[in-house]
């Protein structure tokens, strides 16, 4: 809520990656240990910036894909083409790696347990970071709200997270997790293969009279289309928050 | 202050770009990302009023006609988001926060605080001398097209040398108040003022 971010310089700390996870062709995840790091709400982001040796520097914005711990925090970075830091971030960086960060940043599309649920999360692509984060945090918490993420991904081997999603469902507790394919399908699959539409957001997530707390996070066009059905089907305004991961790219 | 860690392997692109238009921390992009807390407002243009408040007094006030036959303004100018991304020679035209009021009848803006209202609630503040003097105006255009309403349609507000936050989408009302008044993302630890080329993205820097 609007007062309680402390109005402290964010200072720049020293993160070193500790490990390096592949999670598709495209997407790796960094662990970094940031001794300073104060922990974050689920939901918040960091500004990276990298120095190279000429000492020219570069600066872009990650959400946080860990749930909130004092020391450490993992980054999921997707390899955007054209990019500068993305780049560095998703292909060369290896354990024991150093740059600097700050934060965290971000006080609105942030979920933590006390708000409780239930939590309706609709995720495209890359956007399923800051919302992995509120799911890693529910299940830290051991939280008792209902959860749900709606997840559209372009191919079953672009799901991020595929696996601990799996584990996170198969430990119970209230979490449903349902993927869209929206280009290709492996052979066999009968889930869901088409953009998220208005019929999607209605039958997988929660009634309005529910009051789901909604985080929608994804490329521009699908958190337009998904705000502007979740508001037609009679969700209130201020409970649907939004980022767009918009080709800023770079 | 240390020196900041190298980060082994890391060149960067270096753009050739005109670095004396790009401030610190910034980066071109040619696109044009859209960034917004909730969802896009429907506004009625039937319904549309921009108003200005000298405190809770309103002291002008203009529906959609109105306001479009006010004297028109075209400005080409660079914007900075705080989130990195820099753009440059964005074409706009509105109507001038001078031109609005001198319609209301005001020789200067009557306080020297503003808290700048907008369609889903966002709220920006500035100092009242950095929307005057040609610096501000609520564009409705943008490339010379009326303006999408995910970039802030019908109209929004443009102050292009803060970040571009302050840029308010969906404005429908200025308050001119006595007093600085934190907005949305500065109560939420953005920097009170926010200036690209000292730097100022968050609280305390």
């Amino acid at each position: 809520m609007p007062g309680i971010e402390p109005l402290r310089r964010l200072q720049w700390m020293t993160a070193t990656v500790r490990d390096v996870i592949d999670e598709t062709p495209r997407v790796r995840s960094l662990v970094l240990d940031v001794p300073e790091w104060p922990g974050h709400r689920a939901g918040q982001h960091v500004d990276v910036r990298l120095t190279a040796e000429d000492g020219y520097q570069a600066q872009r914005s990650y959400s946080i894909a860990s749930a909130s711990a004092d020391g450490t925090l993992a980054l999921t970075v997707e390899r955007i083409g054209e990019g500068e830091v993305s780049p560095y971030l998703s292909g060369e960086a290896r354990v024991g790696d150093k740059f600097e960060l700050r934060g965290p940043i971000g006080g609105y599309f942030v979920w933590t347990p006390d708000l409780g649920g239930p939590l309706f999360l609709v995720a495209g692509g890359s956007g399923v970071v800051p919302l992995m984060a509120m799911l890693r945090q529910r299940a830290a918490a051991k939280s008792p709200a209902p959860a749900t993420l709606l997840y559209s991904s372009r191919s079953y081997s672009d799901i991020i997270y595929r696996a601990e999603l799996e584990k996170l469902v198969g430990q119970g507790g209230g979490l449903k997790v349902v993927h869209t394919l929206t280009r290709e399908r492996p052979a066999g699959w009968d889930g869901l293969a088409r953009r998220v539409d208005r019929a999607m957001l209605e039958s997988v997530g929660y009634p309005p009279a529910e009051h789901p707390r909604i985080f929608v996070c994804g490329p521009t066009p699908l958190v337009e289309a998904a705000a502007r059905n979740l508001r037609d089907i009679g969700h209130e305004p201020h409970l649907i928050k939004t980022e767009r991961f918009g080709p800023t790219g770079t | 202050m240390s020196e900041p860690p190298i980060s082994r392997g890391f060149r960067g692109r270096k753009p050739g770009g005109p670095s004396s238009r790009i401030p610190p921390g910034q980066h071109l992009v040619s696109d044009f990302p859209v960034l917004s807390a909730g969802p896009t407002p429907e506004t009625h243009l039937k319904n549309w009023r921009l108003t200005l408040e000298d405190g809770d007094s309103p002291v002008g006030e203009w529906a959609w006609d109105q306001f479009n036959a006010l004297p028109q303004t075209e400005v080409t100018v660079d914007i900075h988001c705080v989130t990195t991304w820099s753009k440059l020679d964005t074409r706009w035209s509105g109507v001038t926060i001078d031109t609005l009021l001198e319609a209301a009848g005001l020789t200067e803006p009557p306080a020297p605080f503003v808290l700048a209202h907008c369609d889903g609630d966002y709220t920006t503040n500035m100092p009242a001398e950095d929307l005057v003097d040609g610096k501000a105006m609520v564009a409705t255009h943008f490339d010379g097209e009326p303006l999408d309403p995910e970039h802030g349609g019908p109209a929004r507000l443009l102050v292009p040398h803060l970040y571009f936050w302050k840029s308010a989408k969906w404005v429908r009302r200025l308050q001119f108040i006595d007093t600085e008044q934190p907005g949305f993302w500065e109560e939420l630890g953005y920097h009170i003022y926010g200036d690209p080329w000292r730097e100022q993205r968050y609280a305390g820097d």
